[in-house]
């Protein structure tokens, strides 16, 4: 749980800072220009100014969201600082549907412009972390080389739908690192669409910094006008902010979209870290995370590119690892190091004391246990001064590291840089340690994973089970042949009959699904919650119409008709536990592999904070039943979800039996469940009949009476869609054999029909009898005869022999032998025929039939 | 063993041993036969359904259903060798066999699945990951797949009925799903010998599959029957001694015409339909068969018939001592007075007493102790069983037990037994001799 600590590990205390410069009267709010943060039990505080990026909380502590601070104000309450601020996405918070459209892979850094207006974007402003530094390329530019990871790039704009070109007029290369946001307005820099100049050779340069967190007039100017068209309402606001009032955290949610995509390390240095995380190392993301903050505001910054340059130099050791072993990239980063250890050293040395200063923290094993490892690592370079200083700086990593220090006037900034790098080198050593790289096809690389840091959120690529062979892509092998296609009407049929062929329409649900759209439609456009459970018999197409009705949202939301959402199923035979139940969701959800406990733990979590920018999550939940728990948490749970007010979650469940929630749930899972049910009544033989046919679609394979003989039988008997579509292809493999064999029509007739039901609904057991040896047969005689002189419907092995031996000599036959009596038994035991207890009790096992005494004679009076 | 070379040169004992060899893997179903008896309709649909599956990818599922000894996995075993003989099946497809017996849950009947497919979660023979990490990668490979690209699966689950005692029939649904979903295409074969498996599977489990149902119920008769031995017994036409094989063939086919072979026969035929029984009597058969008697007599079979057909109970009462048998009697009498209700020692010793008082002169008087010892070896022989556990409570003597023999059993042995005093056997017959 160690990521969900940002909040509660480090308490950040937040100030609006100075007078406010400027009011808005109608909303009562006076709006200010910066704010500072600073952290508990340090002295040095973080400030953000307006039209800086900035680090906004969220559900998934790796990528924070990531927004343009426009406004800063108290609402009218005069209590609660909020902030108005312009949203960035990554890519990983884009529905996974929709990441298709950006036609290229996302590069780790990159971020996209978050336009759209559906979107709250009035955020409380002690959800803010830290600042951040974007950098604006040109869509046509490449992305520039040997950044540093705490960089994220900007190139296109994305607006829910689509990704286009971000137009110069919205964002803006930000020019001064230097000035705080002044309200005066600056003219726009002429940039874009051609690729800019300037951007572009500060881009490839790469010494140069661009400090993102800088932005003009004309950037504001265009995001407020931007937020004024969609302001929030008064009222909205106002619940908006009851809302978030009344949540014990302030967590901001961008988006429910935790996607995380494993092919893609998020490149931030603080990403990386927080990978790693133990919770006591939770403290280094922290660190990183606001080390960017400094930056801008450090005086001595332009003179200063000599240094950054020098530090940059070491971030191609930052590019994502590669296949490569680890130890000769270390070797390769010793020179550098050492190069740089003349700056470090010293000021290592100076801060320590600090740094190691015992805190009234205690060092969990964990946090132990990994700096141990770093000193291990480190050790590799065989320098004896890393190795103590880096020791140093495992402390000072596992001491709550703040990055106030750096804000401390007194500590240069070249020291600030180097210091800077050692961490970040630091960083760079712990992930190859114990994060191998994903690019790594086959090699079991890091047997220094740490197995009790596990980063559950990137569980297939980083070593959480270390035993899986990584990257086991599940798929069967593909055929070297290609599968043959139909080749006359019959196999054409029977293609179409096939079950698992997705018909174009599912006629005779017409109800249902209205009735299944138009709850889910409801919900996904008023953004509630709500339960729902489908009953119905085997085969009566519960899950095909659930599906059909997601498959037209979808539809829908392609359309632009109702909002996104997201489609979840899981299925209750499909598991090996009700729990696992949990650990599913949650892999749907956002790709993470966890305990059922830490899964229902963390599904607990995200789906009762609230989030601005969640969309509605549909949850199928198949086979219901099998969910059952003796504590019933699980349906507890699943229930429970939706009603919270900012799940967002609509439960469809299906279980087969209409009484389900009256016959095993207990009450208070019942009561959540609701009242909306929905009972899939058994087709009758003229829906059957419709299925058949529309499925065949003009096909001519079959008669018509065949057909009504086959919907008839299965709607008498079970009204199964499946049956009846099994039935019928069979019924076209016996036309197609007996077409060989004589001149038909070519159509499926009556008589194929009935051949079929025959086949399928015959008891065998008559076939069994008459087929059986004639010992096996008297037996049987003898089992009935026994029978009847007991008047009971069981009797010993012993008893049956005497009558057995009876008949024998009744029929003129040798007599069996114990032995044999014993053998002809078992077989028929062996079948089924009779129920047999264990051959163990030898004479005084117990018989009885199996099959009715009447089925019994007749089979063998026929013979 | 012979080239070509030598074969003229071959002496009568190594064409017996050869012969010998021939048969034993025929009869030991070491090798599936040319063409499976009586099964044509049967295996004509089992192929058809395999070979739609395997080459234009449509999922199936099917049971095959017969009694034991029927031919079940022979068909199977003869319907896949032709199928692999296509070309364009053969690298296409692929197989994963499952036993019942074997594969006793569904976590490791899941891994035995996922080895045999190889998927990429397999290093070596070690399949990783826990059980439910296990299922849901199988799940995630089948889904991915679909019925024109990927190779078609066919799981063959031996005893099938076996897996619809898992739990929850976690297996069994998804692989019958997976049968009648858009996934990868998928057969899954089963083989069962009981006529009520249907019964039980789950409600889904069951809708989900086909109900496609082969039955082997041999229909054979007794003609069908002696020919099916004349033509397991005669040696192929390549037999590298054509001399001795045509004198082995022509042996067998007198064989079959004798009427006391025939009779044998039909006593066989009428206990039990299925070859593998037959086979085990015309392997007792062959093994018979010697330099000195280089062909299959009559004798050999009746021999390997009596071995068959002796009653193991009857065999043990042969090796009993005279005092033993004696205690049987007099349980046997005791069975016949109380009418099958159990009995103690005490009584029998009565029983027996009696008996020895009225033929004191012929048989050795016991003491009691020593009729106790022999009473105790036939408890240890389960010639006596006690009729409840709970032993520890009552005295031994007065233990209840019941005789596990039949009636006919016993008199049997006595017909049989060396030497056995007259006046034992009359008390037998009656008991008040």
């Amino acid at each position: 749980m160690s990521r969900y600590i940002t909040r509660l590990r480090v308490r950040r205390t937040y100030r609006l800072n100075g007078a406010p410069v400027g009011e808005d009267r109608k909303l009562k709010r006076l709006y200010h220009e910066s704010m500072t943060i600073s952290l508990d039990g340090r002295t040095d505080n973080a400030t953000v100014y307006l039209g800086q990026f900035i680090l906004i909380e969220g559900d998934d502590d790796d990528n924070p969201f990531v927004a343009q601070l426009l406004k800063l104000y108290y609402d009218d309450s005069g209590k609660k600082k909020t902030a108005l601020v312009q949203w960035f996405v990554r890519m990983c918070e884009i529905p996974h549907n929709k990441r298709k459209l950006l036609g290229r892979d996302s590069h780790p850094q990159e971020i996209f412009y978050y336009h759209d207006r559906s979107c709250d974007n009035e955020v409380d402003a002690e959800t803010i972390l830290s600042a951040v530094q974007i950098e604006f390329v040109s869509p046509e530019a490449p992305f520039p080389e040997g950044k540093s990871k705490d960089v994220l790039f900007v190139k296109l704009l994305w607006d829910t739908k689509a990704f286009r070109a971000l137009s110069s007029e919205i964002m803006q290369p930000p020019l001064s690192p230097k000035s705080p946001p002044p309200p005066s307005r600056r003219p726009p820099a002429r940039v874009l669409p051609t690729p800019d100049l300037t951007v572009m050779k500060r881009a490839t340069m790469s010494g140069a910094l661009i400090r993102g967190s800088m932005s003009t007039g004309k950037l504001i100017s265009e995001a407020e006008s931007l937020h004024s068209a969609s302001k929030l309402s008064a009222a909205k606001a106002l619940s908006a902010r009851r809302r978030s009032r009344a949540t014990s955290g302030p967590h901001v949610r961008k988006k429910l979209d935790l996607y995380k995509i494993l092919d893609e390390p998020k490149g931030t240095g603080k990403t990386l870290t927080s990978k790693l995380n133990t919770s006591p190392t939770g403290r280094i993301s922290i660190s990183i995370r606001l080390t960017p903050l400094t930056e801008p505001f450090s005086p001595a910054k332009q003179e200063n590119d000599g240094e950054s340059n020098e530090f940059f130099g070491l971030q191609p050791l930052e590019e994502p690892p590669l296949s490569t072993g680890r130890t000769p990239r270390k070797r390769e980063a010793t020179p550098r190091r050492a190069s740089l250890r003349g700056q470090t050293a010293e000021e290592d040395n100076e801060d320590s004391p600090v740094l190691t200063a015992p805190t009234p923290r205690s060092k969990r094993k964990s946090a132990q246990l990994v700096s141990s490892r770093i000193r291990k690592q480190l050790n590799l370079l065989g320098n004896k001064d890393d190795l103590q200083s880096d020791g140093e700086d495992g402390d000072d990593d596992d001491d709550c590291f703040v990055p106030t220090k750096i804000d401390l006037q007194s500590s240069s900034d070249e020291e600030v840089e180097a210091k800077m790098d050692s961490e970040d080198e630091l960083v760079v050593k712990r992930r190859r340690g114990s994060r191998t790289p994903r690019s790594t096809e086959k090699t079991h690389t890091s047997a220094r994973t740490p197995r009790k840091t596990p980063s559950k959120k990137n569980a297939p690529a980083t070593p959480r089970t270390p035993r899986t062979p990584r990257h086991a892509t599940p798929s069967i092998p593909s055929r070297s042949a290609p599968a043959r296609k139909p080749g006359n009407v019959l196999e054409e049929a029977r293609a179409r009959l096939h079950v698992s062929s997705v018909p174009e329409s599912l006629p005779c649900r017409e109800q249902e699904f209205q009735d299944i759209y138009n709850f889910v439609e409801s919900k996904v456009i008023d953004g509630t919650g709500g339960c729902m459970y489908i009953s119905g018999v085997p085969g009566t197409g519960k899950t095909a119409t659930v599906h059909e009705v997601i498959r037209s949202l979808q539809q829908a939301s392609e359309q632009d008709e109702i909002p996104q959402f997201r489609f979840i199923e899981i299925n209750g035979m499909k598991m090996t536990d009700p729990h696992q139940a949990y650990v599913q969701i949650l892999q749907k959800l956002t790709d993470q592999k966890a305990t059922p406990d830490h899964a229902a733990a963390l599904l607990e979590k995200r789906f009762s904070a609230p989030a601005p920018k969640k969309e509605t999550t549909v949850l199928l939940v198949d086979e219901l039943d099998l969910l059952w728990t003796r504590k019933q948490n699980v349906m507890y749970n699943l229930f429970d979800w939706p009603t919270r007010r900012n799940a967002r979650l609509v439960v469809l469940t299906i279980a087969n039996t209409m009484d389900l929630p009256e016959r095993i749930m207990i009450n208070r899972v019942a009561s959540r469940l609701g009242l909306t049910r929905m009972s899939f009544q058994p087709y009758t033989f003229k829906q059957l009949q419709q299925i058949i046919t529309s499925r065949l679609n003009r096909v001519k394979a079959f008669e018509e009476d065949a057909l009504q003989l086959v919907s008839r039988k299965v709607a008498a008997l079970s009204g199964d869609a499946r049956r009846c579509l099994d039935i019928c292809r069979r019924a076209t493999e016996i036309c197609e054999h007996s077409a060989g064999l004589q001149k038909g029509s070519g159509l499926v007739a009556m008589s194929h029909v009935m051949e079929t039901l025959d086949e399928m609904f015959s008891s065998s057991y008559i076939t069994a009898i008459r087929c059986a040896s004639l010992q096996e047969q008297l037996f049987l005689r003898a089992v009935i005869a026994e029978f009847r002189r007991l008047g009971l419907e069981e009797a010993t092995f012993q008893q049956v022999f005497v009558q057995h031996q009876a008949l024998c000599r009744v029929e003129g036959l040798q007599p069996a032998s114990v032995s044999e009596g014993l053998a002809v038994c078992q077989r028929l035991g062996s079948c089924r025929l009779l129920l047999l207890e264990g051959s163990r009790l030898d004479l005084l096992l117990r018989i009885r039939l199996n099959v009715s005494q009447d089925d019994v004679l007749y089979a063998l009076k026929a013979d | 063993m012979t080239s070509k070379r030598k074969s003229t040169a071959l002496t009568e004992a190594q064409c017996v041993s050869l012969a010998q060899k021939i048969l034993r893997e025929r009869l030991c179903q070491q090798r599936l036969p040319e063409q499976p008896v009586g099964l044509e309709s049967q295996y004509r649909h089992l192929l058809e359904l395999l070979k739609r599956t395997a080459v234009h990818g449509e999922s199936n599922s099917v049971l095959i259903v017969g009694p034991r000894g029927a031919g079940k996995t022979m068909l199977l075993g003869c319907v896949l060798r032709e199928l692999m003989n296509l070309k364009e099946v053969l690298k296409n497809v692929l197989q994963v066999e499952l036993n019942g017996l074997l594969q006793t849950d569904d976590k490791i009947a899941l891994k035995e699945i996922t080895r045999q497919l190889h998927l990429e979660n397999v290093v070596g023979d070690k399949v990783f990951g826990s059980f439910a990490e296990n299922l849901a990668f199988l799940l995630e490979a089948l889904k991915s797949g679909d019925k024109s690209r990927s190779r078609p699966v066919l799981f063959i689950l031996d005893e099938f009925d076996l897996f619809a005692h898992h739990k929850n029939q976690t297996l069994l649904y998804n692989l019958l799903d997976v049968s009648q979903s858009a996934q990868a295409p998928v057969a899954v074969v089963g083989l069962t010998c009981r006529l009520d498996v249907l019964e039980l599977l789950e409600k889904r489990v069951k809708s989900r599959f086909s109900h496609r149902q082969i039955h082997l119920l041999n229909p054979l008769s007794f003609t069908q029957y002696v020919e099916a031995v004349g033509s397991q017994l005669s040696l192929p036409q390549d037999f590298p001694h054509p001399k001795f094989c045509d004198e082995w063939n022509r042996s067998v086919t007198k064989l079959c015409e004798d009427k006391s072979v025939e009779e044998l026969l039909r006593r066989q035929f009428n206990s039990s339909k299925d070859f593998r029984s037959l086979y085990m009597l015309l392997f007792l058969a062959v093994i018979r068969v010697s330099p000195s008697h280089s062909t299959l007599r009559e004798s050999d079979l009746l021999e390997a018939s009596r071995l068959i057909s002796a009653d193991s109970k009857a065999n043990i009462l042969h090796g009993l001592s005279v005092l033993e048998l004696c205690l049987i009697i007099a349980m046997k009498h005791l069975n016949d007075t109380y009418d099958g209700e159990p009995f103690n020692f005490q009584m029998v010793h009565n029983e027996f007493t009696k008996f020895i008082q009225r033929k004191s002169h012929t048989i050795h008087k016991f003491e009691k102790p020593v009729v106790m010892k022999a009473f105790e070896h036939l408890v240890e022989l389960e010639m006596v069983r006690a009729v409840d556990s709970a032993t520890g409570k009552v005295q031994r003597e007065y233990q209840l037990m019941r005789l596990m023999l039949e009636h006919g059993q016993v008199m049997e042995a006595l017909q049989k037994y060396p030497q056995c005093p007259t006046d034992v056997k009359q008390w037998a017959l009656s008991a008040f001799a």
